[in-house]
């Protein structure tokens, strides 16, 4: 008869397989009490691990098998794509050229505007003691590896401890932060993306300043669900570090926000799904912070410096060129600025411009006999004695006799209404008239504006000067 | 003339390989898996450990080799990862042990047999990383789309069968 374990020999082996693997996870993820308090007790002391000694030689190991494939085949990579591109591939290069430095130039002019900002905000933050830590040192790394599993997000780097990298450095991109150092080996280190689910960080929102925590969750996405409902959180805002995960410096971009709802099963809190900065799934180099200081680097102050003078300069240029203007200005003599003031003679008549002649088309303004002649007044609606043209000349009046009637000046483009009238005592006509006078309804105001012949004399002297 | 079924003589060889492909085949297999979704962030849908573990289980159909290889294959994927090490070990060491169960019992190289079959693990092997993160390690938040485990579980389909004839090559029969 066989034994119990003979015959149940492939469970009882699966059992024991289970359960030493359960054990291990048991021991794994217990709460980590005794570390923390060696590293709160020793603050100077190195960031230990997140695994026990154990799992760590277990990770140290498999890592070691893993790497030497994943640089070679990554070195491989990186040579034909340097061969390529440094040699084969240079067409368009000089447009590239062109156009790079006309961007420079660009965010040059870019620099000078908020460099005065930029070097007031730091008056200000040493006025009020505000501490903050700007980047003093990065190193640069390539990634050689993933996880190769979708559920957990970490990647492998080719620095280590041999180049000065520590656990719970922050790793970033020029466009966005990336994540922070887990394991850190002789010349490998473990990063954890932002968007695995047991990362997080400390943001702000950039416009409403709000604070919050931004974590990974099991479908690679990274979240914020500690706030509350805002009307003032809208999608499409900026999220920045803050630094208050001691891990992050501030003001790094992490991404903006696509999407607001309710976390049904956290309620009153809202699930914000973020849009990371930086290009997670395709990362190719990245910068490990290893060290921040108080005030700003060298470099950067130089630079500042250099955008405080290009604005310097640009104010001046503009001061300048107001300055010629104004000269120029007030260059002018003081007869055409009184010239420029008051209205032209040949500007303001009106007469001239619904001329016609006699035969009713419009007259020629443009003639030189039109543009020399001497503009005259509108003539009356209700002509008098008194009015331009009505005083029959001297040579037709008597002394002592009494006021002559008015002449009436017929309009020119009137057609004439011939009525039958008692005729009144015959009066020289008008030179300017060639049909004789008769009683007839009140005329309408007429506009002389017809040739006068050369040998009559008009009415009145035209007036001389300008 | 003795018909062919599920049970034939014939699909109960029990193959053995050289000890470099034991070896050096689920290395391969993990390095490729943590290598190849770097260019190509799409690949990280596959598990070629889970299929290799599978090949492995039903060539030998020994159900303690099964389980052995497994566990050795799901420590060594979950040491490249940042989740405790075990959940994959545990998760492959049942695949492990059903598959050779199974290749005991029917005939594991008709093609319909390795499709169903390698869906099948897949699903399961889904479940079993479910189950373990949210009640073993106790992780409420943890969640699976499972929309995308049926597609995970498809494309593992489609690369293990040219996978399988591939390594079909390197059976020796005993």
């Amino acid at each position: 008869m066989e034994s119990f374990f003979v015959r149940f020999k492939n469970p009882l082996m699966l059992v024991l397989l289970l359960l030493a693997q359960i054990i291990g996870l048991a021991v794994q993820v217990r709460r980590p009490t005794a570390p923390l308090a060696a590293a709160s007790a020793t603050p100077d002391a190195a960031p230990t691990s997140a695994d026990p000694h154990s799992i760590s030689l277990v990770r140290y190991w498999v890592d070691s098998v893993a790497t030497p494939f994943e640089r070679f085949f990554l070195g491989i990579g990186h040579n034909v794509r340097t061969g390529w591109s440094n040699y084969v591939d240079l067409r368009h290069t000089r447009q590239q050229n062109v156009a790079l430095q006309q961007q420079l130039s660009d965010m040059r002019l870019q620099q000078a505007a908020i460099a005065q900002d930029a070097l007031q905000g730091q008056r200000l933050q040493a006025l009020l003691g505000f501490q903050q830590h700007y980047i003093s040192r990065t190193v640069a790394a390539q990634v050689i590896g993933t996880s190769g599993s979708d559920l957990s997000h970490v990647l492998y780097i080719n620095k280590g401890r041999e180049d000065g990298l520590k656990p719970d450095q922050a790793v970033i991109t020029p466009d966005g932060i990336v994540g922070k150092l887990r394991d850190v080996w002789d010349h490998t280190s473990q990063v954890l993306v932002i968007n695995d689910q047991t990362s997080g960080a400390g943001v702000l929102l950039s416009s409403t300043r709000i604070r919050a925590i931004l974590r990974g969750t099991s479908t690679g996405r990274i979240v914020i669900n500690n706030l509350t409902s805002d009307s003032r959180i809208k999608s499409g805002e900026t999220i920045l570090t803050s630094g208050g995960d001691q891990v992050y410096p501030r003001g790094l971009p992490v991404g903006t926000i696509e999407s607001i709802a309710l976390d049904p099963d956290h309620q009153p809190y809202t699930t914000i799904h973020v849009r990371p900065a930086a290009n997670l799934s395709q990362l190719e180099e990245v910068l490990i912070i290893t060290a921040t200081q108080p005030d700003l680097p060298l470099t950067a102050k130089q630079d500042l410096a250099v955008g405080a003078a290009t604005a310097e300069e640009q104010a001046k240029a503009a001061a300048a060129h107001a300055a010629e203007l104004k000269a120029i200005e007030d260059a002018k003599s003081a007869a055409q600025i009184v010239a420029d003031r008051l209205p032209s003679l040949h500007d303001a008549n009106t007469a001239d411009a619904s001329a016609t002649t006699p035969d009713g088309k419009p007259a020629d303004l443009t003639s030189p006999a039109q543009s020399n002649k001497v503009p005259r007044p509108l003539p009356a609606i209700h002509a008098d004695r008194y009015s331009p043209g009505s005083t029959p000349p001297a040579a037709d009046l008597t002394p002592g006799s009494s006021n002559p009637a008015p002449v009436a000046t017929p309009h020119p483009t009137t057609p004439r209404i011939e009525t039958p009238s008692t005729e009144i005592p015959k009066s020289d006509a008008d030179p300017d008239n060639s049909a004789p006078v008769t009683k007839k309804p009140r005329p309408k105001p007429t506009t002389p504006t017809t040739e006068t012949p050369a040998d009559t004399q008009p009415a009145i002297p035209p007036p001389t000067g300008n | 003339m003795p018909t062919r079924s599920y049970t034939s003589r014939r699909e109960l060889e029990e193959h053995s390989f050289h000890p470099a492909v034991t070896l050096l085949v689920p290395v391969a297999a993990i390095v490729l898996q943590a290598l190849l979704p770097r260019p190509f962030p799409r690949f990280a849908i596959f598990d070629l450990p889970l299929l290799i573990t599978i090949f492995f289980a039903v060539s030998r159909r020994s159900p303690i080799a099964g389980a052995l290889t497994g566990a050795v294959i799901g420590i060594l994927q979950d040491a490249l990862t940042n989740q405790p090490i075990g959940v994959n070990g545990i998760a492959k060491t049942i695949i492990g042990y059903a598959a050779a169960s199974i290749g005991l019992q029917i005939d594991v190289e008709n093609l319909t047999t390795r499709v169903l079959m390698n869906f099948g693990f897949s699903v399961l092997n889904s479940l079993l990383l479910f189950l373990i993160n949210r009640r073993l390690i106790g992780q409420p938040d943890f969640y699976l789309s499972w929309t995308h485990e049926l597609l995970r579980a498809v494309a593992n389909t489609l690369i293990a069968i040219p996978l399988f004839l591939f390594l079909d090559r390197a059976k020796r029969t005993e």
